[in-house]
């Protein structure tokens, strides 16, 4: 028996008033709209019959049978089961960012039931409302407030339900581990049996009573991965992992460089192996098979010729942003005083930084399964965007957006690298024609070489102090990294700055905290030479020129922490860099050593300070941090994309190296909970410190100054 | 041909030459070790054979045929996670998690031998092993718990 429904008094409990039979909708027998469901219902509150059933992807019911309730109303968001189990529903995806833990902590602090009794259905463009994707920080700020909302308002609901039922007042009810108590009779109503499986569709109250974060009991708290156990055992299924039945595994032909055209290709060898099927259009080839590696020998005995185009190289790669890049626009006559500010000036540093394309390396890469039935089509895939891809994949069948249902598996990671479908195109065109399921996996190899990179970008900062030691001017163009992290934090004269789009050879997108990694080292590295410039302390000169206390504040802390100002042993130096990208802040410090006699460079240690408003759960939000920061590490020191005419020279785990186990400093992070400050998204920001901090430690420790990332590519070289 | 794996005996019909790995996630539907790099490099397809951490996609499976094959799958005896699965569990050491069969893997293969790693000892034996994610000081504080 369900220790939720214990009392014998709940079971004879029934509402029939708020359940006439014109309001229920048998939503397994018949199509039903959104329209019509709610020109069926009319107006007002009302309790419709829904699914009883369990919503996770392998038990949903098809697209055809799909209820989506107005996202206005508690139901769109959560629904209490008849035993007490609760499903929360979100748009937004688990790339290992832990927002399943953290989502389900706020639905269970609002909602006052126990964490184990939440389950999250994620990322399902049929079951969940419309959401534009999981990126630029926005699931704490923006998710996290409106489940909170929507579970504070089911539990008013709630009460005033079981008002009703006790027929007592409900200020003299509790809501507490899924039941209403009665206080004073000692009474209780457990939530599934007051609201029987039936959809709630009232509406969110805007204005509701939420819990103040120093009010948290289960929010705010260190709550382990949710389903944890199933990743330590093997059991959960990513998408590479899913099968269907009757399904086949498919393979694609990939041209040997960007831009490449096909000029001949035969694929009768291919066509002649047994239980393969060859798929031909104008524009595409590839291949299915019962398994994998068939897949991949059939692919082999295609021949095909390509006409390939002369392409900019790696070595040619900033003259070129710079020549191919469109004005970034506004006034000009901030430039023109800013150059004059300059020119007249005796303090004054120019830099240009050069930032190379680096790859996101998802260990996950690209996967997809298709699955098409009576002209609808349903696709798992890992992406950032489900809605997108479902907007895709209708786009590119002629299909309505109700025909294509996007599912999005817990996934092997994005980091900003899978906002885009192309493994659930090719599975879904290559499943269209052969008439069975169709799994794609990319290799590593088409993982590098055909999704997208973090921008590369040209950075040109022209600054300039006045007599008592402030910033006069500071002029600062970025050419095609973005704009992300541009404005400058510190208080300066006249400011010029401007993002200049332009052509990219490669294929580039989203990364996480986009161009503020570039933004923000670039800024800080000017920095920090100004303060040198003066002969004053990197630290004390920031904090001179910075009025924003939360900057001050993680500054200081990391600086503390860190020892700022401390010995150092000799060949040793300490750096120091912070940054504000969307709505939290980030300081770090970095102690280096280079020994003269070997010419090693060692990153001794970091340590940083992080504020992103009230803190969700302080472990996982650790876990982000950390994990940012070390993955700084990477684009810090030696990530780079090398590539020539078209293709990408180091397209393996062997030739782009990413951090491993002996790349980890000692790393010391002091997380800052600012309980009265909403809580922001904390998945970027902390990355933006680690190479400015590091280039600094450099400069610090050999007078080197270096102005480009990654900064050591192939060992620390003095001038 | 015979393997045996998990405790278990299987009957395979595939070319000697097939990756372990395949057979593994392919055949025997035995899903927990992942493909991540295809040139046994980042560690997300180690298993145990003959106790020892291994690259299953660059392991022909004709030459496992007399040797005692674990994966992640087979770690667990009776319900109960091995201790390095616990310790993984209870220091979160893992956020995406693709990598941590591996890791757990070679993990077992490095406490089997030695029980009580100094830290440059788990860093030498998971050097193969990539976390993406970075979670690298949280599985260094894992090994150093179980």
């Amino acid at each position: 028996m369900d220790k939720l429904t214990m009392t014998t008094m709940e079971n004879s409990i029934r509402y029939p008033e708020e359940t006439p039979d014109r309001l229920r909708i048998a939503t397994s027998s018949k199509v039903v709209t959104r329209r019509n469901f709610f020109r069926l219902l009319g107006g007002g509150i009302a309790v419709a019959l829904s699914q009883s059933c369990v919503y996770g992807w392998s038990d949903a019911p098809p697209v055809s049978e799909q209820l989506a309730a107005d996202e206005n109303t508690i139901a769109a968001w959560i629904h209490i089961h008849e035993d007490g189990s609760v499903s929360v529903f979100t748009g937004k995806v688990e790339v290992g960012q832990n927002i399943r833990t953290s989502l389900a902590q706020v639905v269970a602090e609002e909602l006052a039931v126990p964490i184990q009794h939440i389950a999250l259905i994620m990322g399902d463009t049929s079951l969940t409302p419309y959401d534009a994707g999981t990126f630029g920080s926005r699931t704490t700020p923006y998710m996290g407030p409106q489940l909170r909302k929507a579970a504070a308002s089911l539990r008013e609901a709630l009460l005033e339900k079981a008002a009703k039922a006790l027929k007592v007042p409900a200020t003299a009810l509790r809501a507490e581990a899924g039941k209403i108590v009665d206080g004073s009779s000692g009474k209780t109503l457990a939530y599934g049996t007051l609201t029987r499986g039936e959809k709630l569709l009232i509406p969110i109250n805007e204005a509701v009573t939420l819990t103040a974060a120093e009010q948290w009991t289960v929010a705010g708290t260190s709550i382990p991965k949710i389903n944890g156990r199933d990743f330590v055992t093997g059991k959960h299924q990513y998408t590479s992992d899913m099968v269907l039945p009757d399904m086949v595994y498919g393979k694609i032909l990939r041209p040997p460089a960007y831009g490449a055209t096909l000029a001949a290709v035969d694929v009768t060898k291919a066509k002649a192996m047994p239980h393969v099927t060859v798929v031909q259009t104008a524009d595409f080839i590839g291949v299915t098979a019962p398994d994998p590696q068939t897949a991949a020998n059939a692919l082999a005995r295609i021949a095909a010729q390509w006409n390939t185009t002369p392409q900019p190289s790696k070595a040619e790669l900033f003259a070129y942003l710079k020549d191919n890049a469109r004005h970034g626009g506004g006034d000009e006559d901030d430039r023109q005083e800013a150059r004059r500010l300059f020119e007249a000036s005796t303090h004054r540093l120019e830099h240009r930084v050069e930032v190379q394309y680096i790859a996101h390396v998802p260990l996950e890469p690209r996967a997809a399964i298709a699955e098409w039935n009576d002209g609808q089509l349903t696709v798992w895939t890992g992406t950032q965007r489900p809605f997108g891809v479902q907007e895709e994949l209708a786009g590119a069948f002629s299909l309505a957006k109700e025909q294509v249902r996007v599912i999005m598996p817990d996934t092997g990671s994005a980091y900003g690298g899978k906002h885009s479908g192309e493994a659930a195109l090719e599975a879904a065109r290559l499943a269209k024609v052969v008439g069975k399921p169709v799994k794609i996996v990319w290799t590593r190899e088409e993982e590098f070489k055909w999704a997208y990179f973090r921008p590369a970008g040209l950075i040109e900062v022209a600054a300039a102090l006045k007599d008592d030691g402030t910033i006069a001017s500071w002029e600062f163009h970025n050419y095609n990294s973005g704009n992300a992290g541009i404005d400058l934090p510190y208080e300066a004269g006249v400011k010029h700055i401007r993002y200049h789009p332009s052509r990219t050879p490669l294929r580039q997108g989203s990364y996480r905290a986009l161009a503020a990694t570039a933004n923000v080292f670039a800024i800080e590295c000017m920095v920090d030479d100004l303060a040198r410039l003066l002969q004053r302390d990197p630290l004390e000169f920031r904090l001179s020129q910075l009025t924003d206390v939360r900057m001050r504040g993680v500054l200081t802390a990391a600086a503390d922490r860190f020892g700022w100002g401390g010995k150092k042993a000799p060949g040793h130096g300490f750096g120091i860099a912070c940054g504000f990208v969307k709505n939290s802040y980030i300081a770090t410090c970095a102690e280096v050593a280079y020994g003269q006699a070997n010419g090693q460079l060692e990153v001794v240690r970091l340590v940083a300070a992080y504020d992103c408003g009230a803190i969700v759960n302080p472990k996982h939000l650790e876990n982000q941090v950390l994990g940012a920061i070390l993955q700084g590490l990477g684009g810090a020191l030696f990530e780079a994309i090398d590539f020539k005419d078209g293709r990408i020279l180091n397209p393996t785990l062997s030739t782009y190296r990413v951090p491993r186990f002996a790349d980890i400093p000692p790393l010391d992070i002091v997380l800052i909970d600012q309980k009265d400050i909403p809580s922001a998204g904390a998945g970027e920001t902390p990355i933006v410190g680690t190479a400015p901090a590091i280039r600094n430690a450099i400069a610090d420790a050999t007078g080197v100054r270096l102005h480009q990332l990654p900064l050591i590519p192939q060992g620390l070289k003095m001038n | 041909m015979k393997l045996h794996i998990n405790g278990n005996e299987y009957d395979i019909d595939t070319p000697e030459n097939t990756s372990l790995l395949d057979v593994l996630r392919i055949h025997l539907k035995l899903t927990g070790s992942k493909y991540g790099c295809g040139e046994g490099i980042c560690g997300a397809c180690r298993v145990l054979i003959d106790g020892h951490a291994t690259a299953s996609c660059i392991t022909p499976v004709g030459s496992v045929q007399h040797k005692e094959v674990v994966t992640i799958e087979g770690l667990a005896k009776d319900g109960r996670l091995h201790p390095v699965q616990q310790a993984f569990l209870d220091e979160d050491a893992f956020q995406c998690a693709y990598c941590t069969s591996g890791m757990i893997i070679s993990a077992v293969a490095l406490t089997n031998k030695s029980p009580k790693p100094s830290r440059q000892e788990i860093i030498d034996a998971m050097q193969i092993n990539i976390c993406r994610c970075c979670a690298y000081p949280r599985i260094i504080e894992a090994i150093s718990n179980v």
